[in-house]
């Protein structure tokens, strides 16, 4: 069967920068393409060629077998969007807003009036639907947004970080109601700065960087190139270091990253919890005052660490104080690891 | 819960740039009642400007004018030109605010006339332009205004100025397009007001003013309107000379800034 998104050779300048360059993939219908990287790694303004709002300088793209530039009126029929901010008119009701659309889609006004209550329905906006839309909470609004794109009954939806700024419990959410769409038969193409994300929904995984892709295929076979968990060990005394070096060499040949900032060690350990268990234990039967250990997942810095040999540079201040708390919502201190990306994010290669 | 494909509900011909566009008019109405506030400050400049002008400047300029016309009779066709012309500021920072939040993005990706989000937003604007200059003409009745010629010609005298206020529109959605937000739409869409309406004979005849300017207020389109304006209202069946002009700049604006405004809208 014929992808129902395809992508071949996306390249789009903003000025002397290329956003977009030399974009590829494809997204079978009925599956869910995650599209991740880091800010400003052109996630946006490929997603936006497609949806028809940016114009690609080079290459071409297909929608359901409509090109994206010479067909756009027809694409438009075809695709739904929702944006990382809500792009609803907060002085309408989520009922006239839903309403409006259906309208503007050349629903008669009964028929849209329908889609709305069946809309508001489904999203557990019933009650709210007849308030205007700027006494929404966040959750609410970004509910009533993907509602919106959902009016035509898209075949392809894209979802431009969906739960970029939301709490946990409205980020759980969104994923559910994502997933109903696609056991609907909506193809989905999601993009995000989460691994965790991508995770829980994608079938695909497309990594992007510097507007390349640089890597694709399942959320597993991803995890298998960072080289699976990692044991964190935080020691009391940073003159400690070397010496429990020299312990852990002693354990086996395993790469041992040396923090002295922190201090501390990061050894990969993959699944084998019993040699992180030895580590801490070597440590404390020399005498090496350990005061805090775990066992750090994947992240997406360490996704990127392993494919580019650099940290993503997303910084914490732009979009991941709320990235602390979604994405990497199991509370494994994934935190600390942005952190000390941070440190090494300049003068690496590209 | 409904199967999520299918096909949305057919498309529609070149009428639907009508249809989209009467849409898009309707969520912009719909919203007016909901902040009176708003409302209620456009209102209340004019207002205050007509009180202020006639009370303050009325007896001063009034001595400059021929015999016989009064300052209110000079002045409230004037400043229906003024105040329509400052409230078309509104049509730049309604896009604006829209292209900010992402409404335009969502509007630019719905199989909808490219046309329909400019279209709706300034017949919602003339709209509110008419009812402005209804309000105007009112208060001017307090202050001895009157539709000397009856009140046929002073029907047409609102319908030109409202008319002018729609051309004027296109250049302000072409303003409100090329900025990043609303602030900044609000100061561009302004500032080039203040000389446009005050070097014109909309406050002070023109031959009050030193001799350069007066080349200047003279082939202002705001004095040709307000001079139109106040030949509806005083004497009626204005002659072709004081029309023709008046025409062609709300023609020229429109051809020459509806066609910039949508090309603005598809690149945004």
């Amino acid at each position: 069967m014929r992808p129902i998104i395809e992508v071949e050779d996306l390249i789009r300048h903003f000025g002397a920068t290329r956003a977009v360059d030399g974009v590829s993939f494809t997204v079978d219908a009925g599956t869910v393409l995650g599209l991740l990287g880091p800010n400003g790694a052109g996630k946006t303004t490929t997603v936006r060629m497609l949806a028809t709002l940016l114009t690609p300088d080079a290459g071409r793209a297909r929608i359901d077998g409509l090109d994206v530039v010479t067909d756009a009126t027809r694409v438009r029929a075809v695709i739904g969007l929702t944006g990382q901010y809500a792009a609803v008119d907060e002085k309408l009701t989520g009922r006239e807003n839903l309403w409006m659309v259906g309208r503007l889609l050349g629903m008669d006004r009964k028929q849209a009036h329908d889609r709305a209550t069946e809309l508001l329905d489904r999203f557990r906006l019933s009650d709210a639907g007849d308030r205007q839309v700027r006494t929404y909470s966040g959750g609410m609004r970004r509910r009533v947004d993907l509602a919106v794109s959902l009016v035509g009954r898209p075949a392809v939806l894209f979802l431009d970080e969906p739960t970029t700024g939301l709490d946990p419990v409205s980020r759980i959410e969104m994923w559910d109601v994502t997933r109903e769409l696609v056991s609907d038969g909506t193809t989905v193409l999601l993009t995000t700065q989460y691994l965790e994300e991508a995770d829980e929904l994608a079938d695909r995984i497309v990594v992007i960087d510097n507007g390349k892709v640089i890597a694709q295929g399942t959320a597993d076979e991803l995890k298998d190139r960072t080289g699976g968990r990692t044991l964190e060990v935080t020691l009391a005394e940073p003159a400690d270091l070397d010496r429990a070096v020299g312990l852990l060499h002693g354990l086996g040949d395993r790469r041992v990253a040396v923090d002295p900032q922190r201090p501390g060690l990061s050894v990969p350990v993959d699944d084998d919890t019993e040699f992180a268990a030895g580590v801490v234990a070597t440590l404390s039967h020399a005498g090496v005052a350990v005061t805090d250990f775990r066992l750090d997942r994947p992240s997406l810095d360490d996704v990127f660490l392993a494919l580019t040999g650099r940290a993503t540079g997303t910084g914490d201040g732009t979009g991941n104080g709320d990235g602390d708390g979604t994405g990497n919502g199991d509370g494994t201190g994934n935190g600390d690891g942005t952190g000390e990306g941070d440190v090494t994010t300049t003068g690496a290669p590209s | 819960m409904t199967a999520a494909t299918g096909a949305p509900a057919a498309r529609r011909g070149p009428g639907s740039m009508l249809h989209d566009g009467w849409i898009l008019t309707w969520r912009n109405l719909v919203q007016l009642p909901r902040t009176p506030e708003l409302l209620l400050f456009t209102l209340i400049q004019p207002i205050m400007f007509v009180l202020l002008f006639t009370y303050v400047f009325g007896g001063s300029i009034g001595q400059s004018l021929p015999p016989g016309i009064s300052y209110a009779q000079f002045l409230i066709p004037g400043i229906m030109v003024q105040t329509l012309v400052f409230s078309t500021n509104s049509t730049a920072v309604g896009l604006a605010d829209d292209l900010q939040k992402g409404l335009v993005d969502r509007f630019r990706s719905l199989p909808i006339a490219r046309s329909a989000v400019l279209v709706g937003r300034i017949c919602s604007d003339t709209v509110r332009l008419a009812m402005v200059a209804v309000v105007l003409v009112l208060v001017g009745y307090v202050v001895g205004f009157r539709f000397e010629a009856g009140l046929g010609w002073g029907l047409l005298m609102i319908v030109t100025a409202v008319a002018f206020g729609f051309s004027m529109s296109w250049i302000m959605a072409t303003i409100g397009l090329s900025v990043r937000d609303a602030e900044t739409a609000s100061t561009a869409g302004f500032v080039w007001l203040f000389p446009l309406t005050f070097v014109s004979s909309v406050f002070v005849p023109v031959t009050s003013m030193p001799g350069w300017l007066q080349v200047v207020a003279r082939n202002n389109p705001v004095t040709l309107l307000s001079n139109l304006l106040r030949e509806f209202t005083l004497i009626g069946r204005p002659a072709a000379g004081t029309v023709l002009p008046v025409l062609a700049w709300m023609v020229g604006l429109v051809v020459v800034f509806a066609p910039l405004a949508v090309s603005r809208y598809r690149k945004v």
